[in-house]
């Protein structure tokens, strides 16, 4: 059962006001829909470096209310497997191990630890927010990045690759539960973080977090921003289940009343941007038209 | 080996707000509720869900924690009624 209004969704809060996170940011949003979700009680998470660690604060204070350990970089989904196997040995395996990464740590420096865990077919969720870039240590160019975005490390010729396509590479070790959510729609997010929870084997959540200070929007923006993400289909909500794509939310509107939204009016209110050519716009349209079509295909295939 | 005893030193952080101190300090706009436009009767709480710290209260009226508001400006933007906006 889909839940349908903000007052359905629990009250308490899991994260203390007061945090290290930027005004308006869209990985607090997703962490605080995704922590209603689960059970904090019966929660473990397991953090690498990035801004979510800026966000857990420094020690003695943190302002989650959830046990949450910070691992090294490249081993979040590895402490997590180990956090699974040590429950499973003092028999508490009523506890729920989540992973939380950004992009740089599943696309780029995480990704031999996740691609582990999930061939053994670890008993864990593992959710990467990708705000396309290493937004922590100042915005720097991570294979996420999308096309003809200036980064500090493209910050002449803007990034020439497109976006790397991590669920195809995750969804290529046949695991149970496959989803990707947005902050801007928060009750989809939390309904696929409450169903991923009840699901045994490994679970992999996207979460496309906008960041105003990195793709250079207002802060006020933050909501608006997200929902354009997924109407103009650069961001696709989505959910495979046992290898059936299930198209979600305003996507799903999308698939049977068209989209209108381009890719112009897409990268016009954001700096990160500011470089791109009419070819370049052209050629993200293009790729970006090609990527909805195999998802609408898939899912009128069911 | 038996009676040795193991003592395992971690560093643990305790929940506590204010992590980061009066994180209202950083505001430059304050919001401000308008209680007329918004009276408790079929309201959306859409501030309260987008609201990314979590300050804003889910009981009526809303009140804004503005000790921790950061100011974003997410809630004025997104209040169907307009009920909220942002002063200097």
């Amino acid at each position: 059962m889909a839940t349908r209004a903000a007052r359905d969704l629990p009250t308490e809060e899991f994260i203390l006001p007061g945090s290290r996170s930027c005004a308006a940011c869209g990985l607090m949003l997703t962490y605080r829909h995704a922590l209603k979700a689960l059970d904090p009680g019966k929660t473990l998470v397991a953090v690498p470096a990035s801004c979510m660690t800026v966000l857990h604060g420094v020690y003695p204070i943190t302002p989650v209310k959830v046990t949450c350990i910070n691992t090294p970089f490249a081993a979040t989904a590895a402490s997590a497997s180990g956090l699974v196997a040590g429950l499973k040995a003092i028999k508490r395996e009523d506890y729920t191990v989540v992973a939380f990464a950004g992009d740089g740590g599943t696309y780029d420096i995480g990704i031999q630890a996740l691609s582990g865990a999930l061939e053994r077919g670890t008993n864990f969720m593992y959710v990467c927010y990708d705000n396309e870039g290493y937004m922590n240590t100042g915005t720097q160019r991570s294979s996420a990045s999308p096309a003809a975005a200036v980064t500090s490390t493209t910050p002449i010729l803007a990034k020439a690759q497109h976006k790397k396509d991590m669920i195809r590479i995750v969804e290529a070790h046949r695991i149970p539960y496959i989803a990707t959510a947005s902050p801007s729609f928060p009750l989809d997010l939390f309904d696929k973080v409450k169903t991923a929870k009840d699901i045994r084997g490994s679970r992999y959540l996207e979460v496309l977090a906008p960041c105003p200070p990195g793709w250079g929007f207002p802060n006020k923006d933050l909501i608006k921003m997200g929902k354009l993400t997924v109407e103009c289909g650069i961001h696709v909500l989505y959910e495979i289940r046992e290898g059936r794509l299930r198209l979600t939310s305003r996507s799903l509107v999308l698939a049977e009343k068209g989209r209108k939204k381009t890719i112009a009016d897409y990268v016009k209110g954001q700096t990160r941007f500011k470089k791109i050519s009419k070819d370049q716009i052209d050629a993200l349209q293009q790729w970006t038209d090609q990527r909805w079509e195999e998802f609408l295909q898939r899912h009128n295939r069911g | 080996m038996a009676d040795k005893i193991r003592e395992t030193v971690m560093a643990i952080s305790r929940p506590a707000p204010g992590e980061a101190g009066r994180t209202g300090d950083w505001r430059s706009y304050t919001p401000v509720i308008d209680h007329e436009k918004c009276t408790g009767k079929d309201s959306c709480l859409y501030c309260w869900l987008y609201c990314p710290d979590g300050v804003i209260s889910r009981e009526f009226p809303l009140e804004i924690d503005l000790e921790y508001c950061k100011g974003c400006g997410v809630c004025a933007e997104e209040c169907p009624r307009k009920a909220i906006t942002m002063v200097e």
